[in-house]
């Protein structure tokens, strides 16, 4: 049998995971994998980023809107370092990555070599699962085990550590694949007695809550949770992750949950008698005061991994495993139900918070352009069938608000790390997973500039990233919160801001400034009929505020909708 | 001489919730015992006192050996937390890919022991026949005498050990004192790992049936 080196071993074994698309930046200690990647050119179609977290995010991009797993490759040290907030933002998101860090050779491990960093134990809190490599023998198991790792179960990235002799040694491969391991059940299964005991409890539900979150979306539940809730007849309040798990304008879909979530789902969070939380973690963002949190419900609670039950919130009844086939099974012994009443009393705090916020955010008649109505007017322009792809910030709590969503894996966003500099590198991603569909990225002006060589990524791929860059010449969110909450010290929070239009030249990219309302739906026009990327660029209200808000320290249902000066 | 302070097996918040049923499980705090098993992999310990260390809880004792089944690691670790915390804990050291099961105990559900070493002066050893005797009462056995240092050995409870600890102690008779920490075993008729392993067998075999 022919020997091949292990470079072109890790080469084989990708392509037998299905790997097509990798992100990734050559250097030192990965060079004899970046040379056997020369020779599969054709398979392997390598986006070459300009810094290694925006591989990482940009897989995190791909990952989250193909369902597949986000592949990077980068060198030992600085290069391995940098993927480190990638690799903590897809933990704390549940997001499936490959993370394969080049290494010093296994002689020098330990000896303080130039780039060496033990980077398997420095992600080891932030990764499922990592690894080191030191050897040929074990690439293509070690391979085979991270893509069963990270794509199983509860998703998550995985770091393989490939010492440089592993690179060059030469062994006689034998394709591997990893299908169970001992110590791991990624899929627990349901137990029959919590199934009926959900549906006991449901049955009997006067005023049951439905709490979607992304676990409906990597699970590939979507058709499952519509036809339980459709069937039980429950209103749902999203999580931010799980927007796009359920449709935005059905009639049960009562809006965001959370600190800058709709008002209807928050304030009868405390009123339901039953909260039944799908694929969610009970984030301190969704919850607020957890000593007043639902207190009156009982707590139903799907999830795929059991250390989330009762970490934030006593759950009555936990049903473990994959939601796709719980929620199926629980639909099975649910009677067909009606609670029309319970549904129209959500409806005076939407028509409270549309009259005091909604109205005036995204139909405004006078005045400087405001980002709601940026991002209500791209979303009703893309049919709300686009996928939309937030930064952090003002950027992304607006998005979230008012993009509307009418398929799955529709939402890019960085929920549970808040990486300012994620958005930009994460919508190249999503239009390499989703290719047929169109990605509107929006970014502000201080995140945009976190990760703003990631334009040339987009330069030099065509990406077809629609950037839609909010700019408030401020760092928005923490402006707000200064304004709020620190006596209106804007303590380094204004920006001076580039010229944006030079430097989306500079990378050829097209470019519109849009200052004026009455100019908007053209421009935006614009932008969707352009062949490739495009940056917009709305001069938006300097000094806004997201509302409602659900201060910090706050019971869940005393959200604010005004602010008084 | 300042009273050592023993990790306690006994709620020291409430001091009432003692063998009741409805301990608060989110308050009252006790020694309680996390056995964990794992495959034999380099790095598993690091990631287990991770999960101690984020969630802010102090490792009293912890033992790591071989276990009676070859490639299967244990580890015994003492911490003093509520039982919610112990839950979670477990909960969260299971999540470790190479972990194969986490479970917490109380010690009224285990035989428990640990192992300790007494360097101590011989003169002062030979002047005291308190210390002699002391070492006899505690079933403590002497493995080397010369003439300027004894050692003892002594096995049985962490309580137990540091009684004679402090006898000798104030006796101004120590030259050094090194414990193993905690090693256990359940008093449950289930061997829960076991069980564990035989499930896990049955499905590599469905798995295997399946991917065929």
């Amino acid at each position: 049998m022919e020997k091949i080196t292990g470079s072109e071993a890790l080469m084989r074994s990708l392509i037998s995971e299905g790997v097509k698309t990798l992100f990734g930046y050559p250097g030192g200690a990965i060079m004899p994998v970046y040379d056997a990647l020369y020779n599969h050119k054709e398979e392997l179609n390598h986006i070459l980023v300009r810094h290694e977290q925006g591989a990482v995010h940009a897989a995190q991009g791909f990952a989250r809107v193909s369902g597949e797993v986000g592949c990077v490759i980068v060198t030992s040290g600085p290069g391995a370092t940098n993927t480190v907030t990638g690799i903590a933002d897809a933990m704390i998101d549940s997001t499936p990555l490959v993370v394969i860090c080049g290494q010093v050779g296994t002689y020098h491990l330990g000896t303080d070599a130039f780039q060496e960093v033990d980077v398997v134990n420095v992600t080891s809190p932030i990764s499922k699962w990592g690894y080191q490599i030191r050897s040929a023998e074990d690439i293509a198991w070690a391979v085979s085990r991270a893509f069963y790792i990270a794509k199983s179960g509860r998703p998550g990235p995985v770091v393989l550590d490939f010492t440089k002799n592993a690179q060059t040694e030469l062994l006689e491969y034998h394709s591997e694949k990893v299908g169970f391991i001992r110590s791991y059940r990624p899929d627990p299964g349901f137990t029959p007695d919590a199934i009926t005991a959900a549906a006991e409890l449901i049955n009997n539900a006067k005023k049951p809550l439905v709490l979607v979150g992304q676990g409906v979306e990597l699970g590939d539940a979507r058709k499952e949770l519509l036809d339980f809730v459709e069937k039980i007849d429950s209103p749902c309040g999203c999580t931010l992750l799980g927007l796009s798990g359920f449709p935005s304008e059905h009639r049960l879909n009562m809006g965001m949950l959370g600190m800058h979530g709709n008002l209807a789902p928050n304030v009868k969070t405390n009123q339901c008698d039953v909260l039944i939380a799908v694929g969610m973690r009970f984030d301190d963002r969704v919850t607020s005061n957890l000593k007043t949190y639902a207190k009156q419900a009982k707590i139903i609670h799907f999830d795929i991994d059991p250390s989330e039950f009762n970490k934030n919130v006593p759950v009555d009844i936990p049903v473990l495993g994959n939601c796709k086939h719980t929620l199926a099974e629980v639909t099975k012994y649910v009677q067909p139900n009606e609670h029309k009443e319970w549904i129209d009393s959500f409806r005076p705090y939407y028509q409270q918070e549309y009259d005091k916020v909604i109205d005036k955010a995204i139909h405004p008649q006078t005045g400087p352009l405001l980002m709601p109505e940026v991002i209500n007017a791209v979303s009703e322009a893309t049919n709300h069938e686009s996928i939309m792809v937030t930064d952090v910030g003002q950027n992304q709590m607006f998005a979230c608000r008012y993009f509307k969503f009418r398929k799955g894996r529709s939402v890019v966003s960085s929920g549970g790390c808040g990486t300012m500099g994620f958005g930009l590198p994460a919508a190249i991603g999503a239009t390499l997973g989703a290719p047929d569909r169109t990605v509107c990225l929006f970014v502000g002006d201080g995140g945009l500039q976190m990760t703003i060589q990631e334009l040339g990524t987009i330069m030099e791929q065509k990406s077809p990233v629609k950037i839609i860059l909010l700019n408030n010449n401020f760092l928005g969110n923490v402006r707000q919160w200064q304004y709020m909450f620190f006596d209106r010290h804007y303590s380094f929070t204004p920006m001076l801001n580039p010229d944006y239009e030079k430097i989306a030249s500079a990378y050829s990219i097209p470019c519109r400034t849009v200052a004026d309302r009455v100019e908007l739906a053209e421009a935006i026009n614009e932008m969707i009929n352009t062949t490739g990327p495009y940056l917009l660029q709305c001069v938006v209200k300097e000094e806004e505020n997201i509302l409602p808000i659900t201060p910090p320290g706050a019971n869940v249902d005393e959200m604010v909708l005004e602010i008084n000066d | 001489m300042e009273k050592r302070q023993y990790p306690y097996s006994d709620c020291e918040t409430c001091g009432k919730c003692k063998g009741l049923p409805a301990r608060d499980t989110s308050k009252c705090e006790r020694l309680y015992t996390i056995m964990v098993f794992s495959e034999n992999v380099p790095g598993l310990l690091s990631q287990i006192t991770a999960v101690f260390t984020r969630r802010q809880v102090n490792i009293e004792s912890l033992n790591t050996c071989g276990s009676s089944i070859p490639g299967i690691h244990k580890y015994t670790i003492t911490c003093v937390c509520t039982e919610n915390m112990a839950k979670m804990l477990t909960l969260q050291i299971e999540r470790r890919i190479d972990v194969l099961q986490a479970r917490y105990y109380v010690d009224d559900e285990l035989f428990s022991l640990e192992a300790a070493l007494y360097k101590i002066s011989t003169p002062v050893m030979m002047n005291d026949s308190e210390i002699t005797e002391a070492i006899r009462h505690h079933g403590a056995h002497i493995v080397e005498v010369n003439p300027v240092f004894s050692t003892i050995e002594k096995i049985g409870r962490t309580t137990t050990i540091f009684d004679l600890f402090d006898l000798l102690h104030e006796k101004g008779a120590v030259l050094q004192f090194s414990r193993t920490g905690r090693i256990s075993l359940t008093k449950s008729k289930e061997e829960y790992l076991d069980k564990f392993l035989a499930e896990r067998e049955n499905e590599k075999i469905l798995s295997v049936q399946n991917n065929n």
